[in-house]
């Protein structure tokens, strides 16, 4: 048993923290980190309840692999409702905080109510305590993380915070572990701020030694490594282009969305590409990329570290950012660069800095400035809504000045912060706002890949890739090619692919190692660490049931099928020219099917039988 | 006959020096197919995992079939991925 078997519940409202057995049912019908404090958010609060009150609950979670020797495993979820949605929230990241957690001796933290002062709470192995988080409150992520270092006099030290957007009410406010890797999505940051919890802090040393049959699953865990080696993607695609690599890929398969998803295709994608972070710069002879980075315990490393052009007009009076950090993933190239139009590396890798400086979505931030910026060049938005921003689609110094607005959390700068759906309900332009249930789209048009497209009205969190990520299929040919223009299949492939991600998300594991595994790589992984006999078929089926429990939380939350849709742009503005020349998305054909295959109504319930067969 | 040729990733390292970025005109036999644009820069059907021509997949045994047309762009990747 790689967990615990301990959780820690923390009453910010009373300012106690108390260590509790973990529920090993639950465990063993759920897993961990996702799927399992999924399981414990929908016994614990109402769906209804508003995310921002103290009755939401937020739950940090590894899985029972996280800390362990296996490949990528140091992963950890946050799983809420979210503000942005109002739906399920479970966001996952990397970083070395996951397994610092599990090695102070906790499977997960559930926070409740609400401080009535800010506080952090620090870890040290057993020794837990909410403390006054006064030094903190009102700085950044990278500050907070300097400041507790420097507090405990422990370079060794994990920290997990909010920056200054979450503190202000930004909607898609992230939690920032290690300073550039990030719960990013779903506004888990601001549920965080909203309960006056600034920071978490790690320090573990226990280790994580209670591994069920240690020399299978070493042997398990050996061989799976050898496959990541082995595998062209994850053994040198990745490590050398990280996943801007696809940046050129979508671009050329006419499935690149740009400026606010009006076009696909970009022609600056190259300027913002995986390749072009490799070139070397005119100013200086050195290559937007420093180097590749990796997670705990990860044998990929696709991570990129980089630096912005100290000529640069954004930073040529900062010297706080000639440093090299976090660079540019293809996510956030892509919504800060192509959906904007602008197509200046310098630029976005700047913006993705003070992205991860103050922990904000850029996904849904760079979509929320397209949206912005349509709005602007329409008429719709003046220059005195904007503050004096010429807020237009290709202008960097309008994209900086906007992002200055929203860290500021003042004027213009709090609309931003409303994520595109309300901002763009306020200026009476709704059917610009590209997302579903209020989360901003990913970087693939759901109109060239229609499978996304399903996924991305299905995705119990709103538009979201990594639930059910169908590119590998329909691009990218992993495991097998689907032509992306057809819709037969698609439900099988998005039920497929959504299944397998809820049980890798709730391993402990990165999903980027499903790009050479199979669930016949992962099984055996987690049998070797847990009691339960996982077998392949078991993990999918636990997949599924957490599927259908997101779904359950949603329906309970007031969601239904009218939620399961696309904006209007994605079913009836066809593509213009390139190889997806006339494609509009066909959700009507593939929604039927997928809510047939899942067990549920027509309306998107899920039945009894299915209840009965997967024991929710 | 001119034709475009686009390496991209790892296979830029095959491109001729000199070469803008990922894209070269190169001039083929009239009649060439995919694949034999595929040998010339001596890529194995294991690194040719993604073609596209004009931007549409050719996969297989297609690439032995398709001719090209003067002024087509053939554009190749090895397996990659992202997310």
């Amino acid at each position: 048993m790689s967990w615990t078997r301990k959780i820690l519940r923390v009453n910010l409202t009373q300012g106690t923290c108390t260590p509790e057995p973990l529920n090993m049912q639950w465990a063993n019908d759920y897993l961990g980190q996702r799927g399992l404090a999924t399981k414990y958010l929908c016994e614990e609060i109402d769906p209804k309840c508003d995310p921002l009150s103290p009755e939401n609950k937020m739950i940090m979670a590894t899985g029972p692999l996280t800390g362990t020797m296996a490949s990528t495993a140091g992963r950890y979820s946050v799983i809420t409702k979210g503000p942005l949605t109002n739906a399920i929230a479970c966001s996952n990241s990397g970083g070395f905080l996951g397994n610092e957690f599990k090695n102070a001796g906790w499977d997960m933290i559930i926070f409740e109510g609400k401080s009535p002062e800010p506080v952090y709470l620090w870890i040290s192995n057993d020794q837990v305590e909410l403390r006054s988080a006064a030094a903190i409150w009102g700085k950044s992520a990278w500050e907070t993380d300097d400041i507790l270092h420097q507090i405990h006099q422990d370079p060794q030290i994990r920290v997990a915070c909010v920056g200054r957007t979450a503190e202000t009410g930004c909607l898609y406010s992230g939690i920032i572990n290690d300073k550039h890797r990030a719960a990013g999505r779903s506004g888990v940051g601001t549920v965080m701020a909203s309960k006056n919890l600034k920071a978490v802090a790690v320090r573990g040393t226990l280790g994580v030694g209670n591994v069920r049959d240690f020399g299978k699953f070493m042997s398990a865990v050996n061989d799976a490594k050898k496959v990541l080696a082995d595998n062209a993607v994850t053994g040198q695609g990745l490590p050398a282009y990280g996943t801007q690599v696809l940046m050129n890929v979508m671009n050329g398969v006419g499935g690149l969305p740009s400026y606010n998803m009006k076009n696909v295709g970009f022609e600056g994608a190259q300027n913002i590409s995986g390749e072009a972070m490799h070139e070397p710069r005119a100013s200086d002879g050195k290559a937007n990329l420093t180097t590749n980075a990796a997670c705990f315990g990860c044998t990929i490393a696709c991570g990129r570290i980089s630096t912005v052009d100290k000529t640069h007009f954004t930073i040529e009076n900062k010297p706080q950012y000639w440093g090299a950090s976090g660079g540019l993933e293809y996510e956030s190239a892509w919504s800060l660069g192509a959906d904007t139009g602008i197509d200046d590396l310098n630029t976005i890798t700047f913006v993705n800095f003070l992205c991860n400086e103050d922990g904000f979505d850029p996904i849904s931030y760079g979509c929320t400035v397209a949206a912005a910026m349509e709005m602007f060049e329409a008429g719709d938005l003046t220059l005195e809504d904007t503050g004096g921003i010429e807020l237009r689609f290709g202008s960097s110094e309008a994209f900086v000045q906007a992002t200055e607005a929203l860290v500021s959390g003042q004027g213009f700068g709090k609309d931003l912060g409303l994520g595109s759906k309300r901002l763009c309900e306020k200026y009476g332009r709704p059917e610009l706002s590209m997302q579903v249930k209020g989360l901003e789209f990913p970087a693939y048009d759901p109109r060239g890949l229609q499978g996304i497209g399903l996924n991305y009205a299905t995705s119990n969190r709103g538009a979201c890739h990594v639930r059910g990520y169908t590119v590998a299929s329909e691009i990218l040919g992993i495991p097998v090619k689907t032509e992306q223009t057809a819709t037969e299949g698609k439900a099988e492939l998005v039920k497929a692919f959504q299944d397998a991600t809820a049980l890798v998300d709730s391993a402990g594991l990165c999903l980027f190692t499903t790009f050479a595994w199979g669930m016949d790589n992962i099984a055996p992984q987690v049998d070797g660490a847990c009691e339960g006999d996982w077998t392949v078929e078991k993990c999918l089926e636990v997949g599924e049931r957490i599927w259908n429990l997101e779904r359950q939380f949603n329906n309970d939350a007031g969601f239904t099928s009218n939620d399961d849709k696309l904006p209007r742009r994605m079913l009836e503005e066809a593509i213009k020219g390139g190889p997806t020349d006339g494609q509009v998305n066909r959700l009507g054909e593939m929604l039927p099917k997928y809510y047939e295959i899942r067990g549920w109504t027509d309306k998107g319930e899920i039945t009894a039988e299915t209840k009965a067969r997967l024991s929710l | 006959m001119k034709v475009y040729i686009e390496l991209y990733a790892s296979l830029m390292a095959l491109l001729p020096p000199g070469t803008q970025r990922f894209r070269r005109e190169i001039i083929i036999d009239e009649g060439s197919s995919v694949q034999q644009l595929i040998d010339r820069f001596s890529i194995s059907a294991e690194l040719a995992h993604i073609v596209l021509l004009n931007g549409h997949f050719v996969c297989g045994d297609a690439r032995k079939q398709q001719k090209l047309a003067e002024e087509d762009s053939v554009a190749i990747w090895p397996p990659v991925a992202g997310g």
